[in-house]
């Protein structure tokens, strides 16, 4: 559905973006992942037609961004970062102005407006002045104006920012709805928010796509070894941690920092320990509380990939 | 053309939610007033002379003594005021980010600059119809020449939307309406003074200038003289100008 061919954008001597090449099937739900100023609202507004890309092409539904602007822009729906509205109108005038500029035809006009007020929930407000609303409302007329005339591809830039976590989870709830008849672009810095939602994950940094992959796929390829968090009821005595040392395929024993009794087992990624820990433990008298296996988090994931690209770069240079 | 109507209703929305739309009609209107009674006032009295003097009755005229004098008196407040009307129409876009909506969404940009433009030109008709009322008071206590106070308000009409035009085209230069509006005034106010030159430029030049200054197409009009050129020259204007207009926002779409 969307087809991004080595997207690569300057803004006069600074690069926006570089070579930035994905695609992304029918009813797809994609994140895009990456810190500020990392090249994602760049890549999206390339391909919602908004600027041109400096070299490379974008298709969405097989047309052209540059050529078939008009085509392209009636096939998507487009929440820019930071919203931008005409906070003069009403939200119904508003949204009458987006549905009538989409095509919408004149008689089906209300009901669409009405669709999409019901989606947003936004019946309360529906007859405010936009400039008079809550953040949060607005966020949901964006939201809005994106879905009018159900547009078989949205891109949203930051959907969620700025909002309380209620509305976050409203937010998420909405566009964990229109999974499926929708193929669903989405930006974020937020990493957890981009593992409920999405079914793969997109990360860019400095401009360059560096992983591209489901949630749990990153999580596996990436954890070199694994941790076990163990907790005893009393003080770790160095002798039982010296022999857990000693078991094959320990890398390393720590003590963790919030509860005396407690210290963090790596384990090479290759062979699962517990049990052995837990019988040691056992059989020297101690008691133990408790005994999990960590998995990496999307935020370790991506402070990883983020810090091994800068640490590739320093070498290369 | 495609969204030209959704466009032209949504600018009219906008232009008439925003209090800069009242605050020039306002102005305007209390402007037009003050010199239409002044034009009037100095009439009554050269007519009280008159009464006792028949050689002076005879050069009496009103559309000599108030008419043509406030219509030209008008087009230089509308000179003020013209680009503070237009100033926000594609500055305010870009400032506030909906430009990005405009952009995104199926329209094409001649329908965008048709729309602004044919709904400023709108508001500019709503604030000259609001000095109508002058002229009917005018037509009941004497008898204006109705061709004139016609060929004037269309004169009044097409100069204005020779102005609007440029302050469009000067709104989708920049974010900052102040620069907008200082860049219409400017470049106006240019057009305005170039038929000044005949002192310092030969005679063959200041013909050209003379042809090239917004005011001097004016004239014609207020006398009751519908001439094709000056009718052709805003008109010529006014597409030149729009035609900027689309080449500068179209540009949005190639540059890099």
């Amino acid at each position: 559905m969307i087809h991004a061919e080595g997207l690569t954008k300057y803004y006069g001597s600074l690069t926006g973006i570089e070579g930035v090449t994905f695609h992304v099937g029918q009813g797809e739900v994609v994140g895009f992942l990456g810190p500020n100023g990392a090249g994602k609202s760049t890549t999206m507004r390339i391909l919602t037609c908004y600027m041109p890309p400096s070299f490379g092409s974008a298709t969405i539904d097989g047309l052209d961004c540059f050529e078939q602007s008009l085509q392209v822009r009636s096939r998507i729906g487009y929440l820019p970062e930071n919203v931008p509205l005409y906070t003069d109108l009403s939200v119904r005038r508003f949204l009458k102005f987006v549905a009538s500029a989409k095509g919408v035809d004149a008689r089906k006009l209300k009901g669409e407006i009405d669709r999409v007020v019901a989606v947003c929930g936004l019946d309360k407000v529906a007859g405010r002045i936009i400039g008079h609303l809550s953040k949060g409302y607005r966020q949901r007329v964006g939201l809005a104006q994106a879905l009018v005339n159900n547009p078989p591809v949205l891109v949203l830039d930051e959907p969620t920012i700025g909002l309380d976590p209620t509305q976050i989870i409203e937010i998420r709830k909405l566009i964990k709805d229109l999974r499926g008849e929708h193929t669903i672009l989405l930006s974020s810095h937020i990493l957890p928010e981009v593992a409920q939602i999405c079914q793969r994950v997109i990360i860019i940094n400095g401009g360059r796509i560096i992983a591209t992959d489901t949630p749990a796929n990153l999580t596996h390829q990436l954890q070199k070894s694994a941790l076990v968090s163990v907790a005893l009821a009393g003080e770790a005595s160095p002798a039982l941690m010296g022999a857990l040392h000693d078991l094959p395929g320990v890398v390393s024993v720590k003590r963790a920092n919030d509860h005396q009794g407690r210290f963090i087992v790596e384990t090479d990624h290759t062979s699962d320990l517990r049990p052995q820990i837990a019988k040691m433990i056992v059989e020297r008298g101690e008691s133990l509380l408790e005994l999990k296996l960590m998995g990496l988090s999307l935020e370790d994931i991506f402070m990883q990939l983020v810090t091994e690209e800068k640490v590739q770069e320093e070498n290369s240079s | 053309m495609k969204g030209f109507v959704s466009l032209y209703r949504k600018e009219l929305h906008c232009l008439f939610a925003s209090p800069i739309f009242y605050v020039v009609a306002f102005t305007f209107l209390i402007i037009a007033g003050y010199f239409f009674y002044s034009n009037v006032a100095y009439y009554n009295i050269v007519s009280f002379q008159a009464s006792q003097n028949p050689f002076a009755l005879k050069q009496l005229n009103l559309t000599e003594m108030v008419l043509r004098p406030y219509f030209l008196n008008l087009s230089v407040v509308l000179l003020f005021l013209a680009p503070i009307l237009t100033m926000r129409l594609y500055a305010e876009e870009k400032k506030t980010g909906t430009i990005e909506l405009l952009f995104t969404y199926p329209l094409s940009d001649q329908a965008s600059v048709a729309a602004k433009f044919s709904a400023v030109v709108s508001a500019y008709v709503v604030i000259l119809a609001a000095t109508l009322p002058g002229i009917i008071f005018l037509h009941v206590l004497s008898e204006p020449n109705w061709k004139v106070v016609l060929s004037g308000y269309l004169g009044l009409f097409l100069m204005g939307t020779a102005f609007l035009a440029l302050g469009l085209f000067t709104s989708s230069l920049t974010q900052n309406q102040i620069i907008a509006a200082v860049l219409s005034f400017g470049l106006l106010l240019m057009f305005w003074v170039i038929g000044w030159t005949r002192s310092f430029v030969g005679e063959e030049f200041y013909r050209f200038f003379q042809y090239l200054s917004l005011p001097s197409h004016l004239d014609s009009f207020t006398k009751g003289v519908l001439d094709s050129r000056d009718i052709v020259y805003y008109l010529l204007f006014v597409l030149f100008f729009l035609f900027l207009t689309l080449r500068q926002v179209e540009s949005h779409r190639w540059r890099g």
